[in-house]
């Protein structure tokens, strides 16, 4: 593996292996005295954030500290960017700098699949931390991480994705992932909040969540993105209003008694608690929520290990 | 070996508690446990046994592609003041070992490390030598051995192969 820039072709032997490597980690550090594998000692990785995160920087900062990378955090509000500095440019200068890997998040969809281009020949790889609508394929690696744990198998499973589809890269990168591993994708949305195209995706649509909950073995709650709809507050121009929508498509305590028993729910975060999932079902056994946060550094480390233990992986 | 190891830690005086034996995966592991099971035999006490990997601290990991992590698992009781054998199918260049030391040391401060394999075929490049040895058997640098086991390979048996493609050293 080279860059990790998209789940869309994303080999699925591939996929398979890091979330292996992840559970092999995972099991490895608990319980130890010292949390930290001298894997990838003197690697350098820079973490390049244009849009706000804690968990996905902080995750990946951690996993890169635990694996005995040097972890150097560059936000574009503190930085030369702020000065009009390109994007190219920054990217040339943290590869000059001595980057081995940079992990980008930006608002633009392609971000980071430009940015692999201009490394080329630097041989800096190239993680994805989310571009603009487009894909957030480490998120995708722990959701899929954390639903085998609960599941078992992904094979022939049954995963609802619910909300705001339409502006969600984490859903774009977990309907590739998650049916290149075998399970069935149903999204559930308004039809104001699918995208374009939706109709080429390998996945099941449905705008009646009571519905399909009996059905699923899986729910992915994702949050209403207010800052990227036109016009600023929620429900401006995709639906009529927050209450509204939380009653159609929100995941409230008497919805989650419709689930099977085994179900889980997932919500990759930030959460606005009341709108798209009720506080208590966030807090329910039911709930992966904080699981997938923990199970995010483990797979974040897998990905640090396969694009850079080995230099042969590079060539 | 296993006689020799009853003799030198678990009915020794100055010691009541067994050692601990840590198989380094992937043939280390079943040995480690076909030892306990020989050690329990004689000794009518079965020391706990584990699987100890040690992909993540090779020094040779920049240098091959990336290769899949295996199975972690240390006993309940801990290594903690804990007498560890180390147990490998084939004792070459020492490197493995030299990892297996350090994530050790990573997962707590065992009283005494000791070393045992099946085979030792020589060629050291590190300071180390094995407390138990199946079979010393002397080899050239390029010949390959494989150690075979039923639980992993259908079949028991340590095959000595003439040098063809790459003499590696033995995992």
């Amino acid at each position: 593996m080279k860059h990790l820039l998209a789940t869309d072709g994303l080999d699925p032997a591939l996929a398979t292996a890091v979330l292996d490597t992840a559970d092999e980690l995972k099991h490895t550090l608990l319980g130890r005295e010292v949390r930290k594998l001298p894997t990838l000692r003197g690697r350098t990785v820079i973490t390049l954030f244009y849009e706000n995160s804690t968990r996905t920087r902080v995750s990946f900062e951690i996993a890169g500290k635990w694996m005995s990378a040097d972890v150097v955090n560059v936000s574009a509000s503190s930085s030369s960017v702020n000065k009009g500095e390109s994007l190219r440019d920054t990217a040339l200068t943290l590869a000059a700098a001595g980057a081995d890997c940079v992990i980008i998040r930006h608002p633009a969809s392609g971000a980071a699949q430009r940015l692999s281009g201009w490394l080329a020949d630097a041989g800096t790889a190239v993680v994805n931390a989310g571009d603009g609508t487009h894909e957030h394929p480490t998120q995708a690696l722990l959701d899929a991480a954390t639903l085998r744990e609960r599941l078992g198998s992904l094979k022939d499973r049954r995963i609802a994705i619910v909300g705001d589809v339409l502006h969600s890269r984490v859903a774009r990168s977990n309907i590739h992932l998650l049916s290149s591993l075998g399970a069935e994708v149903v999204l559930v949305a308004p039809p104001t909040l699918l995208p374009y195209g939706v109709e080429t995706l390998p996945v099941t649509v449905s705008h009646d969540l009571d519905a399909e909950l009996p059905a699923v073995d899986a729910v992915m709650m994702l949050r209403v993105q207010a800052e990227r709809m036109a016009g600023g507050g929620p429900g401006q121009s995709f639906f009529p209003s927050a209450r509204e929508y939380s009653i159609a498509y929100g995941l409230s305590e008497k919805r989650l008694g419709l689930l099977p028993e085994h179900a889980v729910v997932l919500h990759p975060g930030p959460m606005l608690r009341g709108m798209e999932i009720a506080s208590a079902v966030a807090d329910s056994p039911a709930s992966a929520i904080t699981e997938q946060v923990r199970n995010g550094v483990h797979v974040r480390m897998a990905v640090l290990y396969h694009l850079l233990a080995s230099e042969g992986a590079a060539a | 070996m296993a006689h020799q190891v009853i003799e030198k830690t678990a009915n020794g005086a100055e010691t009541t508690t067994p050692p601990v034996l840590l198989g380094i995966p992937t043939r280390g592991t079943p040995l480690a446990v076909r030892l306990a099971d020989r050690i329990e035999e004689f000794s009518g006490n079965r020391p706990p046994t584990g699987a100890l990997d040690v992909t993540l601290y090779r020094d040779d990991l920049r240098r091959r592609p990336p290769r899949a992590l295996e199975e972690t698992q240390l006993p309940a009781t801990g290594i903690d003041d804990r007498v560890v054998i180390l147990v490998d199918d084939v004792l070459f260049s020492g490197r493995t070992i030299r990892a297996a030391l350090d994530a050790l040391r990573d997962h707590g401060r065992p009283r005494a490390v000791q070393l045992a394999v099946l085979v030792d075929r020589g060629h050291r490049e590190l300071p180390i030598r094995a407390d138990y040895v199946g079979k010393n058997v002397p080899t050239a640098r390029t010949e390959g051995v494989s150690v075979l086991l039923s639980e992993t390979d259908g079949r028991d048996a340590v095959l000595l192969r003439a040098a063809e493609e790459s003499p590696g050293e033995p995992q």
